[in-house]
């Protein structure tokens, strides 16, 4: 082995530019380089079968702020994201603070997770069969308890909180266990203290053992939020009924990503498209932004 | 985990706090069993829809339209399964109602087996060396790059989604197994934050031990950290399989050719493809089953593990 070579082989940076050669392509082909063209077919009528789009500067942005079907997606999006992340949080955060008192079972924590390891495809034909309004089974639960067949994925009204309610079932047990991590963290003898000065188990949970899951909880807020917002196989697959166009009854669950993939792949508008992911980009980028300011998320009060 | 309240009635002997003695322990026990109670409804709610699926599986369409709801399979039968399989014969499979143009079941599992294999082993090689560069190594510039790497779990994927579809088409590689790997073999930001994380936890002595006796880098990497890390490469190996193999979007677009066809987009086709005739439901749910069978396979082999690492995705 020559000299020069090794000093290439200790040089620190040209070690590490070894190792990180396939990451790092793999970030500039397929992360940088298409973000940038991203960017930059926004501002063109890019058309992915003619594979080429011409500059039209801002048009895409304008005909986006005037597109009703646009802010109409974005409302349905946001209702979903409400409905999801309100109820997952709550239920995740009560599961969490039980498991926390009541076992470390793997097993217990094992099958509040399953669902989230099945793919969402399966996780949307399972409730669309499930809800069917004719021959589903809760439908007959419901009769049997007297409140009657619902339509669900058929009702505009319904089909946002049934999509939102589905996609709790199969995030809840993954969000409890990420929560639960965060509760492990919290030093027992806070418990042990709390209790002595006579704080019951409803007083402890909002002195102590909230503020302390604070920035855990931002985080977990901003990963479920961000994923909410980006619900895509769920609706395709479970909303417009048998052969139906996704996002139906009537566009009522026309989430973003719905209608973002109708543009660049049915309508051959992959500029409008793009535009469209770059105003989301940013929306969730500020989401992100204000989730963590508003809950302090990457300070403790643990230190 | 009883709290120091429960365990002092065991001993009378030191009561810290006789006011509140006598009524706490009973509040504190029924509280525990309303608890119980919930978190077994809460399980019950999470596996009933799984069994569901069985069931409806093993009834018969015919029965399955008359309304039966009852808790067994109504008419119990293997003949969904094997119309998934294709075992059955044509009569079989217009008697069971289902539709001629039937799922091809065994062509979309190997071509999902393919697809997750591929991006798991290249995804779990590359990001271990980059965490590696990124924990093990020093040198200028690190925490940045790290950075801009992690900064591209901010772009949703549809952003990326249409550039790197029209990239594929550019360079002839749209419905190609080697297309429709790429964009996750190389790297995703979960796996190199991931890897990095257990990296950083790593005790450099065996490193140090290796370095003096002269060892490279290149070597040190692959005798060292691989067999010390052994435990975590193979959670996140894990992960990467069921992350790859539940992935929709992407193979949808890119890989819609069915030699290419992956098992969740296949099983989205099965149901949009008979607009008018009543739905197959018991040969979609059997072939659901089969569709979910290798990540619950995987789950009870592994569960410990993946609950385990549930802890390391979000948080440090």
């Amino acid at each position: 082995m020559s000299e020069r070579w090794q000093r290439v082989r200790h040089h620190p940076g040209a070690v590490a530019a070894l190792f990180l050669l396939p990451a790092g392509f793999g970030f500039v082909v397929f992360y940088l380089w298409p973000a940038i063209r991203a960017l930059w077919m926004s501002f063109t009528d890019y058309n992915v079968l003619r594979g080429s789009g011409d500059w039209v500067g801002l048009q895409n942005y304008q005909d986006l702020a005037a597109d009703p079907l646009f802010w109409h997606s974005m409302r349905v999006t946001a209702l979903y994201v409400v409905l999801n992340i309100g109820v997952q949080t709550a239920l995740a955060l009560a599961m969490a603070v039980m498991m926390d008192r009541l076992t470390r079972s793997a097993l217990v924590r094992g099958v509040l997770v399953l669902p989230w390891l099945i793919p969402q495809v399966v996780v949307g034909l399972l409730w669309l069969w499930m809800l069917d309004p004719r021959l589903g089974v809760v439908n007959h639960l419901l009769d049997w308890v007297g409140i009657g067949g619902q339509d669900f994925f058929g009702s505009p009204a319904q089909v946002i909180p049934t999509l939102a309610g589905v996609n709790t079932w199969r995030f809840v047990g993954y969000t409890a266990l990420l929560i639960f991590a965060g509760l492990q963290m919290i030093p027992r003898h806070l418990y042990e203290a709390a209790a002595l000065d006579g704080a019951g188990e409803w007083r402890t949970f909002w002195r102590v053992t909230l503020p302390l899951l604070r920035p855990v909880l931002a985080l977990v807020l901003v990963l479920s939020v961000v994923g909410s917002f980006q619900v895509f196989d769920l609706v395709q697959v479970a909303t417009g009924g048998i052969g139906g166009q996704p996002g139906g009854p009537a566009n009522s669950s026309l989430v973003i990503y719905v209608y973002i993939f109708r543009h660049a792949f049915n309508f051959n508008n992959a500029g409008y498209a793009a535009a469209m992911s770059a105003v989301l980009a940013v929306l969730l980028a500020a989401v992100t932004f204000f989730i963590m300011r508003g809950l302090r998320g990457s300070r403790s009060d643990l230190a | 985990m009883t709290s120091t309240t429960t365990a002092s009635t065991d001993r009378p002997a030191v009561p810290r706090r006789p006011a509140r003695k006598p009524r706490r322990p009973l509040r504190f026990r029924l509280s525990r069993i309303a608890a119980w109670a919930v978190l077994v409804l809460l399980m019950a709610g999470t596996l009933l829809p799984f069994y569901w699926i069985l069931r409806t599986a093993f009834s018969t369409n015919s029965a399955l339209f008359t309304g039966d709801q009852s808790v067994l399979p109504a008419e119990p039968t293997w003949v969904n399964f094997r119309r998934v399989l294709g075992l059955a014969s044509p009569e079989e499979v217009r008697a069971a109602g289902g539709s001629g143009a039937e799922l091809q079941f065994w062509l979309y599992l190997r071509n999902s087996v393919v697809f997750a294999t591929l991006v798991t082993v290249g995804q779990v090689t590359c990001c271990a060396m980059a965490a590696y560069a990124f924990a093990r190594l020093h040198w200028r510039g690190r925490d940045a790059v790290f950075y801009l790497f992690l900064s591209t779990l901010m772009v949703p994927p549809i952003f990326v989604l249409i550039p790197n579809f029209v990239l594929l088409s550019e360079v002839g590689l749209l419905d190609t197994f080697a297309g429709l790997a790429a964009p996750y073999f190389f790297m995703t930001p979960f796996m190199v934050f991931f890897l990095r994380q257990f990296f950083l936890g790593m005790s450099s002595e065996l490193e140090d031990a290796a370095r003096m006796d002269g060892a490279g880098h290149p070597r040190i990497f692959l005798r060292i950290c691989v067999p010390v890390m052994a435990a975590p490469l193979t959670t996140a190996a894990i992960l990467a399989y069921v992350m790859a193999w539940n992935e929709f979007m992407w193979p949808l677009v890119a890989g819609s050719d069915p030699s290419v066809r992956v098992l969740t987009v296949g099983l989205s086709a099965f149901r949009s493809g008979q607009p008018q005739a009543a739905p197959d439901w018991t040969g979609l749910m059997a072939a659901t089953v089969l569709g979910a069978l290798p990540v619950v396979l995987l789950f009870l082999a592994m569960g410990r593990r993946i609950v385990d690492s549930i802890r390391f995705t979000g948080l440090k």
